[in-house]
């Protein structure tokens, strides 16, 4: 499939129809989805009815949109109207919202074409797709292997080249380390900066929606269309935010970015040690300075990640409780009724999580715990902010390895520690994203992380575009 | 903080998030439960003394709308996605006793 | 804010020697035309399920977003009950309960819009306020069968066009000792309430809920035992009745050698009893923490100011400015404010009226309002009735005729034929009826005030009662001196 920006430049100006292409999307998931299983629900009514109302603008010489007939995954944890949306979750097993996420009608006021719901570890809580209700994906790259996690579906679907872009959510890496594992680009961006309306909530202030793309134009593309104040969401930034796109070519002559020590070393794999200096070097042969900064506050990131986030989660997740929607298992009483439909619909790992957050929180030990948790946070966002007073940008790698076998992990500890590298951005707020840079010694992709301040999506974007053509040169 | 939860504080836990576990899960929860501490735990080294919590990544303040009239939803649409109902209400087990 | 001293009863409702210890939780229904963090309409009545949205029903992927109205409205209250206003964050309380959409209910915690304050009451004591927070209300439950006794029942309905409606909740301080100071209390709130056009406060409605929490401590001892929570209170006189019941239980229970149960309990009015809800010892942690959705409310100072430029006159500042004016007790104005007439008593007394005269008029004569009666007007025919030009019935005429079709006293008087009736004139008259009865006369003289009203009525019978009763007492009391 070509990349979304060719696909809509050509259905736009008539070359080819977007039926046609979002037909050829349908034809490539029957092909090969039984083996990936990127996809839980394909929304085919839907995607027609959108593909025709594009052809039609065009015939009438109307312009439908940047994203005019690109099919786009969504992951299953964004409201989709009157279609299945279930997060990878026996509990809301049947459940088809009775209205749209923010980001869908942003989609598809641009001329996007939505062709189905992603597979993502439940309620987003994982790092391999492993923890899904509905059975794992598989990696594109090699089928016996994860894809990462939690949007592994999402990221998979573009690696396999169902569709050339898809909408994951990143609350501690769940972009940023599927789309490394998958070879794909994967974007957080800043908080607040795309809307969480219609996302459903793991951890509130981690939370963000972004795309995945087999390319950088792609994926400045679609972040430009989906970014921007919502007034649906109070937590939506309201100034206007800078396009990544136009200047996204600009390359990275006198920039200077800071390789992160503390994401060089202990627990991440030579070969991605290797591949990121690698990264570098690409970087200053473009112009850039590429020196090594330290942030010691990273390491306690992992720990703080782990009472925030469940902390957060395991009051958001309270709604499911078998009352207005979703699975039911019947009780005596509503309290047997909350116990058995939850104990029966929720996973172990999701399990695990809102226990440990409600622990967090419970009285006694809020201060020891969340509070201190919280005070970390401050202190990592401090010592980036100390960092970008004399870098412009940022650079790791993604994920510590590169995709490990399903079933390999099944100590939830070890699931955990393939976020150490994406958890800080999420903890401070701040746009990040993966590159596809080399594979690793097993031939498996490799991703490489560029962190900017917060909003500074544009300057990002420039560095993953170059490093992206130094990229093409690997052998 | 140790780091450590114990069997019966997982148990307290786990009725307070209205979660049933067998004797197995509590076990393995248990088990599992401390070690993610026992990495909190490493967060006791820190003197934080005078770093605040940090409220939101990117600071905003009275965000706000007007009070202004928006359609609701349908409410067969809604009703429709419910486990029971009657009579246009959500139908649930009794409710023993009232909210707090 | 100081302790209030206890009120002197007629009766002891509790056993000498035993204090009741009372504070009020009081949750308001502001008034918005939606609800506190969406765009659904609050309303009372509408049929079940109607008002609802993503938001307000906790649909998955949800956010709210606060209503600016009911932000400005929760300022309005706390300014009216001299609260600070304080820069607040919105907090989750987790619990799990049917009626509660997300299963957590967004409010304030430790950082409340409202501070601080105070309730003056009509008897002038001043109840203190611990603070006045926002919170969404909850969706209704119905309980089916078993008779609607929540013990009994098979199921239970959920409505949730309530859910999300903006509620303030005014604490108080536990220092009220008695069952009429409370209902003081929350009729003043409702006055409160009803004079900013915050909330319609209906208590009937659920627009205002009272939750009183009760303990008893003995006489003289400043010690808080363990109190309880009386919910399902729907009037002020299940109110009263509710907090003396409680303290009477609370009473026997502790002269017995027991202590009362921390607990819940539920108000059942025509049981006139209170029975056992939910054990306070096995409470939910409700594990707040501040709602990671909501940034902070943080108001200004021209904020604050520009709400308290917009107050509405309050009660007790009427109560404490018609005491100055008309020179009483606060508890003396009462009901002239309640009756909304202390601006024209006050306009009355400026323009020159006698202001006993016009605060007994106000009480007396004026039950249905002031009508079309002008300060002017009122002032004028107070100084008629001071120099004598009215009788005390004419003058009660004459006023019911201002209230109802306004004018000018001394119009209204010609047109009724209500002459002025010159005091010389009287003398004269006077004269004449003295000189036709002596020896009366000479026993009025002596002392004997049995004769006085044969005087009084010859001379109304001769001005056909224009003549004012209180004027020939006088004129016959001054003659009777000079001999």
């Amino acid at each position: 499939m070509s990349s979304a920006y060719e696909l809509a430049a050509s259905i736009r100006s008539g070359d080819q129809s977007a039926l046609a292409v979002v037909d050829a999307s349908f034809d490539a998931i029957k092909e090969r989805d039984d083996e990936i299983h990127a996809f839980l629900h394909l929304t085919k009514q839907r995607a027609q009815a959108q593909a025709k109302a594009v052809d039609e603008t065009v015939a009438n010489g109307g312009d439908p949109g940047p994203l005019a007939g690109v099919p786009v995954a969504i992951k299953d944890n964004m409201c989709t109207r009157g279609e299945p949306t279930t997060c990878s979750s026996k509990i809301l097993d049947g459940w088809r919202p009775p209205y749209d996420a923010t980001v869908i009608g942003r989609l598809e006021a641009a001329g996007a074409v939505i062709v189905g719901k992603t597979n993502l570890d439940e309620f987003a809580m994982g790092s391999s797709t492993e923890n899904s209700a509905f059975g794992p994906t598989r990696n594109p790259h090699d089928t016996t292997r994860v894809p990462g996690g939690s949007s592994g579906g999402s990221a998979a679907a573009v690696a396999a080249d169902f569709v050339p872009l898809s909408l994951g959510s990143d609350t501690g890496g769940s972009i940023r380390q599927p789309a490394a594992l998958c070879g794909v680009v994967g974007v957080k961006p800043s908080y607040g900066a795309v809307s969480r309306y219609g996302l459903i909530a793991f951890a509130s202030s981690l939370d963000q929606i972004g795309p995945f793309a087999q390319n950088v134009t792609d994926a400045a593309l679609c972040f430009d269309v989906i970014s921007g104040h919502d007034p649906m969401d109070a937590t939506s930034i309201p100034t206007a935010l800078t396009p990544t796109l136009p200047t996204l070519n600009e390359g990275v002559a006198g920039m200077r970015i800071g390789l992160i020590d503390e994401l060089m070393g202990e627990g991440i794999d030579d070969d991605v040690i290797a591949r990121t200096n690698q990264a570098a070097e690409a970087l200053t042969a473009a112009g850039a300075t590429v020196e090594r900064v330290s942030i010691p506050a990273t390491i306690y990131g992992l720990a703080a990640y782990y009472l925030i986030a469940p902390a957060e989660a395991s009051s958001n997740l309270a709604r499911f409780d078998g009352v207005r929607y979703g699975q039911r298992v019947e009780g005596q009483n509503v309290a047997a009724m909350n116990v058995a439909t939850r104990s029966a619909g929720f996973g172990d790992e999701v399990k695990r999580r809102i226990m440990l957050g409600t622990y967090a929180l419970s009285s006694g030990y809020y201060d020891a715990y969340y509070g201190k948790a919280q005070r970390v946070r401050t202190l990592i966002a401090n010592e980036f902010a100390t960092a970008y007073q004399s870098f412009d940008l940022l650079l790791s790698p993604t994920s510590p390895s590169t995709a490990f076998e399903i079933g390999a992990k099944s100590d939830p500890m070890a699931l955990y520690m393939c976020d150490v590298c994406t958890i800080p951005s999420n903890l401070a707020g701040h746009p990040a994203m993966s590159v596809p840079f080399g594979v690793g010694d097993d031939g498996l992709p490799v991703g490489v992380q560029i962190l900017a301040p917060m909003l500074e999506e544009a300057r990002m974007f420039k560095a993953a575009k170059a490093l992206e053509e130094a990229a093409k040169g690997m052998s | 903080m140790s780091g450590e939860i114990t069997r019966d504080e997982v148990a307290h836990v786990a009725s307070l998030a209205r979660l049933r576990l067998d004797d197995n899960e509590l076990d393995t929860f248990t088990e599992q439960l401390c070690v993610v501490l026992e990495t909190a735990a490493e967060l006791n080294s820190l003197d934080l003394s005078d770093v605040p919590p940090m409220a939101q990544p990117y600071p905003l303040s009275n965000v706000m709308r007007p009070d202004v009239i928006v359609l609701s939803l349908d409410r067969d649409e809604v009703l429709a996605q419910a486990p029971d109902t009657e009579d246009g209400r959500f139908r649930v087990p009794p409710a023993l006793g009232e909210a707090p | 804010m100081s302790e209030v001293s206890e009120s002197k009863t007629a009766e002891s409702v509790i056993p000498d020697g035993w204090e009741m210890v009372i504070g009020l939780e009081v949750h308001v229904e502001l008034g918005t035309a939606t609800k506190l963090f969406c765009g659904c309409a609050n309303n009372f009545g509408d049929e079940p399920n109607t008002n609802i949205c993503p938001t307000c029903l906790g649909l998955p992927g949800s956010l709210p977003v606060p209503n600016a109205q009911a932000i400005d409205f929760a300022m309005t209250l706390g300014r009216a009950l001299n609260c600070t206003v304080l820069p607040s964050i919105f907090a989750r309380k987790n619990y799990f309960y049917p009626d509660m959409p997300k299963d957590f209910q967004t409010t304030q915690y430790e950082e409340p819009t409202n501070g601080e304050g105070f309730i003056q009451l009509p008897d002038g004591r001043s109840i203190g306020i611990e603070r006045a927070h926002i919170e969404e209300d909850t969706g209704k439950s119905t309980h089916l069968g078993g008779g609607g006794r929540i013990h009994d029942a098979t199921a239970t309905l959920v409505d949730y066009n309530r859910a999300g409606v903006p509620l303030v909740e005014v604490v108080s301080h536990p220092v009220m000792h008695d069952a009429e100071t409370a209902r003081a209390y929350v009729a003043e709130l409702r006055d409160i309430l009803l004079a900013t056009g915050v909330s319609d406060a209906r208590m009937e409605e659920g627009s205002m809920r009272v939750d009183a929490n009760v303990s008893v401590r003995p006489v003289g001892s400043d010690e808080l035992r363990t109190r309880c929570e009386v919910k399902n209170i729907n009037s002020l006189r299940s109110l009263g009745r509710a907090i003396n019941y409680e303290a009477r239980r609370h009473v026997d229970l502790w002269t017995n050698g027991e202590e009362p149960r921390q607990q819940t309990r539920h108000w059942d009015e025509d049981g006139g009893r209170s029975t056992p809800g939910r054990s306070k010892e096995d409470a939910d942690d409700y594990r707040y923490f501040a709602c990671p959705d909501l940034p902070p409310l943080t108001p200004t100072a021209e904020d604050i100011a520009a709400i308290d430029a917009a107050l509405p006159s309050l009660p007790a500042a009427r109560r404490s400015a018609l005491a100055v004016a008309a020179g009483v007790e606060i508890i003396d104005t009462t009901l002239t404010v309640e009756r909304g007439l202390d601006l024209l008593v006050i306009a009355g007394i400026a323009a020159g009226a006698d202001a006993t005269a016009a605060m007994k008029h106000a009480d007396q004569n004026l039950s249905d309002g002031q009508g079309q009666l002008t300060p002017a007007s009122f002032a004028a025919l107070l100084v008629m009735e001071a120099d004598g030009s009215l009788s005390s019935t004419q003058v009660k005429t004459v006023l019911a005729e201002l209230v109802a079709n306004g004018g000018e006293p001394g119009d209204v008087a010609a047109s009724m034929g209500f002459e002025a009736m010159d005091t010389s004139e009287l003398e004269s008259l006077l004269d004449r009826i003295i000189g036709d009865s002596p020896d009366e006369w000479a026993r009025f003289v002596e002392g004997d005030r049995k004769v006085q009203g044969h005087f009084v009525g010859q001379i109304m019978k001769a001005t056909q009662g224009k003549a004012d009763g209180k004027v020939v007492n006088q004129l016959m009391t001054q003659r009777a001196l000079e001999g």
